[in-house]
């Protein structure tokens, strides 16, 4: 059986048999022992022809009713932006996308360039001194910033804020089990983190103060204050950060933060099902040897010539095995470029003009919510979201809208029990006056 | 040779050009002061470049073809299992239905894109003979750190939480023995024999009542197999370890044996090595996790289970599940690529795929083997490892070797790796590769192989084709810059 993958060809076996001095493949094989060997086939689905597989994929993807061909007002973590058609084109280079990280500079320029420019893009958009070149994500970034805080400051417990996204805080608590870190929940008022509380959690074992910025609840917290409090008990201070907010908000590197982590989603990758994604992670120069993943830095070849290389790797798993600041070896480049891409699209003017539409269209729908009876429960600052409370299960107000052709809000009764029946509404650029008001208008007509 | 540098985006900017196109706002607009509470109103903009759409192009243009990739030639990059990364599942995983779905939709709206990820699941299982697979693991690291996390919690619910030791073979890739620390495990290596595999009796002496487990690759990073995997696996599972099986290298073995047939509790697969998942200059991946029914109930959550109607679901109540190891259900865009790969080839075509990266590796040691010295002389499997030392005494490292091979327009072998061979090169070609494209990669390592006798410099001071020299990285380490600074 000849395969369009498989260049190999009858006469080319023969003589590469030959060559290796065997009569059969399965000569190649013989220290396989015989108890364990699989005889036979796998029992999979047979192999299909390029268009019939195409046709049934299209088919199975049309049973998924995508943010396409409706309008979405989920976000969550994970959001439905402006995507520059650009970055498709870019990242379906396959230069890029077909390389393996570059561990051979002279002929991965490219790519090194190309996330050092990410490097530098992230670092200036938190405010901190560097980058690393990404993470899985903005949750296990999370939980490695908690990891690098308590091997920094040799203690053993973290202050995560109950306004962190309820899935980066759970990622965070099973890494934390593996350290015997343990996980101190510090609760959250009014939508944002209960401060007094926090005074009187924070200690001398306290690694780590952890908060979201804006919160999960898309509310924009006091910052600087909790910086300043996590700095006094000498803890180190973990802001969990929408780079796209960072347009127009105050940078965490501003107001305090030792390391700043998050997801570049919201730059040119799409919602894809959970992933992949881009975590990043941002810190100071203090900490810059215990950072995790890998690092581009700048350098000179024997002519002069300015190049890139990966650095400092003496922190990494390939080098320092179990003694590595981290498990990490592959990452997501390729969505760090796509992020690139995207970040030098929008530049520094529309990364602003972005930015600001997202508090803009949302005060918009704010209103309109309350211009309908809606009671909107946290009154703080908001960046792309606002919490809605509902007399109907958000479920079935869901289940209502889809057949209207609009991907509801995320019911945070699913997360927070006294939430129930709150409904976590995300409007970004995209959302036009039109589409905000007819959600108003069904959710109005359903809720009363 | 070049003589310019190549510009950074930062480098082109010019104040006033744009390269986007926002929707228009069509809602009424605020300055900002009276929506952001004070304090919290960036007053200084991030630097991010000002281009032109036609600019962005050109810039990474120009950088992508600063890069090599699969596309661009033979990339036998050991362990990596640098294969053709097919068209269609790029186009798959474009399609609306799957790009374009948010993770917390409604499970209801959603079902197409669960129903390909249980079949991957069930596909997964079949191949690797576990009981269960979870698809959340977004690499291989994250794969071996989610199986020793479960590994723990099933000691620990056997009243055996002492267990604190992961033994790792010394030839182990590193993020075995980095995954371990992760999961709170100490490690123990353990040696390889003479004939670069473990060594029995130094695994029974480091064996006991404390050990956690074992991680095996296998093939391991020599490109052999682990001949001694049963009487392994049974001296770990005399004193109650379980044994971990790296399968980053499956590729070597699929459809010959696996992993659960021979004795294996739980294993991780790279599905952006052997199914196919592109590279991506590092990542993403997605590294998912096979077990066996003991360690079925310690899975990260969620599950995703297929329910009685045949509808899909994901599953949270899981009492003893070590909890959740990633947002969300992993990189599904990998996933949908890995599926689209396996539909594509079928029984017969994985079968086809590891017999024909067996053969070609065993054909490019053969012809390699009169040039190079060849420490572990016996048939590999997907990949073999050449030592240099011959031509080090003639004043010609590995990495030399590996620097003139650019000039040949070919991404080299890992080189250094594993730690156990000196001046090793670790050569993978894979299945996609033609003979022709072998004999003349060989061809190339024979001349290199001359030309260290007659004219070493010309390897010593290679590469002489590529838009850069080498690099000083000692340099880069010893004054790190990270980022641009505008001068
Ligand atoms: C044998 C082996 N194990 C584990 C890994 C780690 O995989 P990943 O880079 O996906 O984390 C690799 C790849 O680098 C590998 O070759």
């Amino acid at each position: 059986m000849t395969h369009r993958y498989l260049p190999m060809t009858e006469t080319d076996k023969k003589e590469m048999l030959e060559t290796i001095g065997v009569n059969s493949i399965d000569e190649l094989f013989s220290d396989i022992p015989e108890k364990v060997r699989f005889k036979g086939l796998l029992n999979i689905p047979k192999a299909k022809s390029e268009s019939s597989l195409l046709k049934e994929l299209k088919q199975l993807a049309s049973k998924n009713n995508d943010t396409d061909s409706n309008v979405s007002f989920l976000g969550a973590g994970i959001y439905n932006h402006y995507k520059p058609v650009i970055v498709d084109h870019v990242i379906s280079r396959s230069e890029f996308y077909t390389a393996y990280t570059p561990y051979q500079p002279e002929i991965s320029q490219g790519e090194l360039q190309a996330i050092f420019e990410f490097q530098t893009m992230i670092a200036e958009l938190t405010g901190m001194d560097l980058a690393n070149s990404s993470m899985y994500d903005g949750g296990t970034s999370l939980a490695e910033a908690g990891m690098l805080a308590a091997a920094h400051t040799k203690r053993k417990k973290l202050l995560v804020s109950e306004s962190v996204h309820p899935e980066y805080r759970e990622v965070v608590t099973t890494y934390a089990k593996g350290q015997s870190i343990e996980i101190v929940l510090v609760p959250a008022k009014n939508g944002v983190t209960d401060i007094e509380a926090l005074k009187g959690l924070l200690d001398s074992d306290t690694a780590a103060v952890m908060v979201q910025y804006p919160n999960f609840f898309g509310q924009i917290e006091d910052i600087k204050t909790i910086g300043k409090l996590t700095h006094e008990a000498k803890s180190l201070y973990v802001v969990s950060s929408n780079p796209l907010a960072l347009g127009v908000l105050t940078p965490p590197g501003k107001l305090g933060a030792d390391i700043t982590v998050g997801d570049a989603q919201p730059f040119g990758i799409p919602e894809s099902f959970g992933g992949p994604y881009c975590g990043y992670f941002a810190t100071t120069k203090q900490l810059m040897r215990k950072v995790p993943g890998r690092l581009v830095g700048e350098t000179l070849d024997q002519n002069g010539l300015r190049g890139y290389v990966l650095t400092l790797q003496a922190r990494e798993q390939h080098i320092r095995r179990e003694k590595a600041t981290s498990n990490i070896c592959s990452n997501q480049a390729l969505l760090a470029l796509a992020s690139s891409v995207a970040m030098t699209a929008l530049g520094k003017q529309g990364i602003q003009e972005m930015a600001k539409q997202n508090i803009v269209k949302t005060r918009f729908a704010k209103n309109a919510f309350e211009a309908a009876g809606f009671e909107v429960p946290f009154q703080g600052a908001h960046f792309n979201e606002i919490v809605v409370k509902t007399n109907k299960p958000v479920q079935e107000i869901n289940k209502i809208l889809l057949q209207k052709g609009i991907i509801g809000g995320f019911d945070l009764g699913r997360l927070y029990p006294e939430l129930e029946n709150h409904v976590l509404i995300a409007v970004t650029e995209l959302r036009t006056k039109e589409e905000i008001e007819a959600l108003v208008a069904e959710m109005g007509a359903y809720n009363a | 040779m070049h003589n310019e540098n190549q510009s950074l985006i930062f480098e082109l900017t010019k104040e006033g050009r744009v390269g986007y196109s926002l929707p228009e706002l069509d809602v009424q607009d605020f300055d900002l002061t009276e929506l952001l509470p004070e304090g919290y109103i960036r007053e200084e903009a991030a630097e991010l470049p000002e281009v032109s759409e036609l600019d962005i192009m050109r810039h990474y243009t120009a950088l992508s073809r600063r890069n090599h990739g699969v596309d661009s030639g033979f990339y036998p990059l050991g362990s990596c299992t640098m294969k053709y990364n097919p068209k269609i599942n790029e186009n798959v995983a474009r399609i609306s239905g799957f790009a374009n779905i948010h993770p917390l939709q409604d499970e209801s709206t959603v079902q197409g894109a669960m129903e390909l990820l249980y079949n991957l699941q069930t596909s997964l299982v079949e191949i690797t003979g576990m009981d269960e697979v979870t698809l959340q693991p977004a690499a291989g690291a994250h794969g071996e750190w989610t199986a020793l996390m479960m590994i723990r919690a099933f000691h620990e619910a056997n009243g055996e939480g002492h267990r604190n030791k992961v033994i790792v073979p010394d030839s182990a890739h590193g993020t075995n023995p980095a995954s371990a620390t992760v999961a709170g495990f100490e490690t123990i290596t353990v040696k390889s024999n003479e004939d670069g595999l473990v060594d029995l009796d130094d695994l029974r002496r480091v064996v006991g009542e404390d050990t956690a487990a074992l991680m095996l690759t296998n093939p391991n990073t020599l490109g052999l197999f682990e001949e001694n995997i049963i009487e392994m696996a049974d001296i770990i599972h005399s004193v109650g370890g379980k044994v971990y099986y790296d399968g980053a290298n499956l590729n070597a073995v699929m459809s010959k044996a696996r992993p659960g047939d021979m004795g294996f509790d739980c294993v991780h697969l790279n599905l952006h090595k052997t199914f196919t998942g592109p590279h991506g200059g590092g990542g993403p991946g997605s590294g998912p996790v096979g077990v066996k029914a003991d360690l079925i109930p310690f899975l990260p959550k969620p599950v995703l289970v297929k329910q009685e109607d045949g509808t899909f679901h994901f599953d949270y109540d899981r009492p003893e599940s070590i909890g959740r190891v990633k947002p969300f259900y992993g990189n599904f865009g990998i996933n949908v690529r890995a599926y689209t790969y396996i539909r594509t080839m079928g029984p017969e075509g994985l079968k086809d795929v590891t017999e024909y990266a067996v053969l070609n590796a065993n054909y490019m040691m053969r012809r390699l083997e009169p040039y190079f010295d060849l420490p572990y002389n016996r048939h590999c499997k997907h990949e073999f490892v050449l030592s240099g030392r011959r031509q080090k005494k003639l004043g010609v490292r590995t990495l030399d070797i590996a620097k003139r091979l650019l000039d040949f327009g070919y991404h080299p072998p890992t080189i250094y790796f594993p730690l156990n061979v000196e001046e090793g090169m670790m050569i993978e070609p894979t299945e996609t590769e033609s003979k022709e494209t072998l004999d003349a990669f060989c061809d190339a390592m024979i001349q290199i192989a001359k030309e260290t006798e007659e004219n070493p410099t010309i390897v010593q001071e290679a590469p002489h084709t590529t838009v850069v020299s080498r690099l000083d990285e000692t340099r880069a380490a010893r004054t790190p810059v990270l980022r641009y600074q505008k001068a």
